[in-house]
């Protein structure tokens, strides 16, 4: 019996139509935008002018406090402006612009194809290398990696979990990743549990990828505590929390608390594979691999990709937009973002561009709750969507903070499911924005 | 050149799930016992079946169109046609026509169509609409046609259902039991009953498809069963005399129609796994009481519409547990 996480989830189609997809390196684009915001906390600061000259790998906004991370130029060139750009958000945000003049590297950057097994940094200057390659989560939330790195003191780490599940249907950039680059990954493993001084490693790839799981299989006895832990197919196994509670059977409690709480942390292999070359190669995230897929798409592929790309570049190559285009998403089906329109740059948490048909992309005429009950039993945070719905439209957001809607991961089992075909998320997710604000301004008055 | 974009959030796919399909596999998983009651009480099933799911999709779309004025009509959703269904086959196949229609708006407008439609009713529509008409006609819905007149419909000859029997048993009558029919009789639905609770076997087959179809789950029916068998199993061990095989409680009546098909109704039941279990086993309990020791020989729609109302309190007390939740 493949192992699982225990509470709701669902099984969409997977959908991995680049899965045989051997990445391909994308053209440099002509003008690259950097977003000062593509991670979790405080903006980082421009710290070059209009005019400066940089080069693949200069440092061009530093972070902007604990949490936030550096943002490096993937291109070499001019900087032709600082503006603001609308990014996967739908908002306008400040922005780094700069116009690519060929493909000149930092120096210091180990641009080589040979792989450096060995690391004898101490684990302080491991982590102070992520910090200074601006290496963030890949997996989507982008939270800065060596916040993540530093738990809280009272937090006794005994292992980590390497996160190659990649549930959501479509994408696979970390499948692709695992298998162009297992060794990569496995020296990233072993740099991890040096930086954490722990002994053991699990990395959890779920069973449609099975090709990944015998090859780092095959290769995981020359590093003594990695464990490959195949997992069985379940949406949204690869949420941090249900990961967890997959591979090691531990379940984190309620916010505030975080996995280093249950002595666990997670790192998307994309992540892992980030800070192998930040630490080994000294070279700063510059690319991600992005899938560029959908149903009607031409040439779906993976792609290796700068960032500051915008992702009409990426469309185009994949043949273009297809004409039955109803929603073009950054990221995935179940948790991707809808985009106005393909100027978006890409940024580190990129993991895909998904062209949904039209006919998938439109919602369902609303009916009335039947009291199915298949929300509750989707819902893999154990919460009652039908009811949070509810209390969301009769604003009753003191029930909401009682049935505990801050836990929700927002992950859309319980929509996907749905009959009545409900905007439940839509609902909870207006409903925990509203609770979300009621709980800091009431710790504001304390 | 593609035409605006959507831009609703996530999750941007669904399983495809809907509410005519749940409502047409219910319909489907009821045809087997049809099936089986035209060959047991052959025309008289097919004309009371017709006649009641006739004027419940009638009703309906009376009051949506001309008492609601609504625009969108829902008669096409399928679960007036279920409603239909379900009430006639509650109903002796000897019963007449008037009386089906008066039970058919029962059922839908006060059972149903007076809340606001599927979805917001807090009973049963079909066993409202049955207990109406086991209150309003009490002689022509308790006497049932014996079985083989395939030919006959409100003339047809009656006799005792096994649950009479019972009951006469119980009452200490020990030579109805010689007039029981065998249990494989009773399972396979060579008996007296009403149309669609005369075979057990037919009933669990329908079971079956809304399992495989993840329709509904095992919880309800489940535990409605485990609760009758345990409870009439320790009065049958007690006095084997008075109190028959728990197997004739399982196969006779409306247990096995109201336990896969009538309590499991979606708007009626529960929404946790934890509440369905204590749903059906507070159907199981009353059922056994009623049967045993009330004035009626049959418990099961009774206790279902007494644990409906109840419903809203088990969805408060049976809540799921959270994720990272410590025993509290």
């Amino acid at each position: 019996m493949l192992k699982t996480f225990k509470i709701g989830g669902v099984h969409p189609d997977d959908n991995k139509l680049t899965r045989a997809g051997v990445t391909e390196i994308a053209e440099l684009p002509k003008q690259a935008v950097f977003p000062l915001s593509q991670h979790i906390g405080a903006p980082a600061v421009p710290c070059v002018q209009k005019g400066d000259m940089v080069k693949v790998g200069t440092l061009i906004a530093a972070a902007g406090g604990f949490v936030s991370a550096n943002i490096h130029s993937s291109v070499s060139g001019k900087v032709a402006k600082i503006d603001t750009v609308v990014d996967a958000s739908g908002y306008r945000k400040p922005a780094i612009f700069i116009d690519v003049d060929g493909d000149e590297w930092e120096e210091s950057i180990d641009r080589s194809d040979d792989i450096v097994s060995d690391c004898q940094l101490a684990p302080q200057e491991i982590i102070e290398r992520i910090k200074n390659a601006g290496v963030v989560g890949m997996g989507g939330a982008c939270f800065p990696t060596h916040v993540k790195m530093m738990p809280p003191k009272d937090c006794k780490i005994d292992c980590l979990i390497v996160n190659g599940v990649e549930c959501e249907p479509f994408l696979t950039a970390d499948h692709r990743l695992m298998l162009e680059h297992p060794d990569e990954v496995l020296i990233g493993v072993s740099i991890i549990m040096r930086a954490l001084d722990i002994s053991k490693a699990y990395i959890g790839i779920e069973a449609n990828k099975r090709d990944a799981i015998d090859l780092l299989n095959s290769k995981v006895a020359a590093y003594p505590g990695v464990g490959i832990v195949p997992l069985k197919m379940k949406y949204p196994q690869g949420g941090e929390k249900q990961l967890i509670d997959a591979v090691v059977g531990r379940q984190v409690p309620a916010p505030p608390a975080i996995p280093a709480n249950v002595g666990a942390i997670v790192q998307n292999v994309g992540t892992v594979f980030a800070i192998y070359e930040a630490v080994q190669k000294n070279k700063p995230l510059v690319g991600r691999i992005v899938t560029v897929t959908g149903k009607s798409v031409k040439k779906p592929c993976n792609l290796v990709v700068r960032m500051g790309t915008p992702i009409s570049q990426l469309i185009d190559y994949a043949g273009g937009m297809p004409e039955d285009t109803g929603k073009l998403i950054s990221g995935g089906p179940m948790m991707g973002r809808p985009l106005m329109n393909a100027d978006v740059p890409v940024v580190k948490g990129t993991s895909g561009v998904l062209m949904l048909p039209r006919e998938d992309a439109e919602r369902a005429e609303e009916r009335s709750c039947i009291r199915c009950g298949k929300c509750v039993s989707a819902c893999p945070m154990g919460l009652e969507p039908y009811l949070m719905a509810t209390l969301g439209e009769q604003g009753d957001w003191e029930r909401a903070e009682k049935e505990d809607i801050m836990i929700c991961i927002e992950c859309g089992c319980c929509q996907s499911t749905c009959p009545s075909r409900r905007p439940l998320l839509d609902w909870v997710r207006l409903t925990k924005t509203t609770v979300g604000g009621i709980i800091r301004s009431r710790n504001a008055k304390k | 050149m593609v035409e605006k974009l959507i831009l609703s959030t996530s999750p941007h796919l669904h399983s495809g799930d809907t509410v005519e399909r749940n409502m047409h596999t219910v319909i489907l998983a009821l045809m087997p016992a049809l099936i089986v009651s035209f060959i047991v009480f052959g025309i008289g099933s097919l004309v009371v079946t017709l006649t009641s799911v006739c004027s419940c999709v009638l009703f309906e779309w009376l009051i949506t169109k001309y008492l609601l004025k609504r625009e969108k009509l829902t008669i096409a959703d399928g679960s007036a046609v279920i409603t239909g269904i379900l009430l006639a086959f509650n109903l002796p196949a000897n019963i007449p026509l008037y009386m089906i229609v008066i039970g058919s708006l029962v059922a839908i407008g006060i059972g149903k169509m007076v809340f606001g439609g599927l979805g917001n009713n807090p009973f049963n529509p079909a066993l409202v609409g049955r207990v109406f008409m086991l209150i309003s006609f009490p002689t022509r819905m308790t006497s049932w046609p014996e079985p083989h007149q395939l030919l006959a419909y409100t003339d047809a000859t009656t006799c005792a259902t096994p649950l009479n029997l019972i009951g006469q048993i119980a009452g200490g009558n020990s030579s109805a039991m010689e007039q029981l029919p065998s249990v494989w009789h009773l399972f396979i639905g060579n008996t007296a009953g009403c149309i669609g609770e005369v075979s057990a076997l037919a009933l669990l087959a329908g079971f079956a498809i809304l399992l495989w179809r993840k329709v509904i789950t095992w919880h309800i029916p489940v535990s409605i069963l485990l609760t009758v068998a345990v409870l009439t199993g320790i009065m049958h061990l007690v006095n084997p005399e008075l109190y028959v095989n728990p197997l004739y409680h399982l196969c006779s009546g409306g247990l096995m129609l109201g336990a896969c098909f009538m309590a499991t109704d979606y708007v009626t039941s529960p929404m946790t796994d934890k509440g369905m279990i204590w749903f059906g086993i507070g159907i199981g309990f009353l059922t056994v009481i009623i049967r045993y020791f009330g004035s009626y020989p049959e418990g099961m729609s009774f206790a279902i519409l007494i644990m409906n109302a109840i419903v809203p309190l088990i969805n408060n007390w049976c809540k799921p547990k959270r994720f990272g939740e410590t025993a509290k």
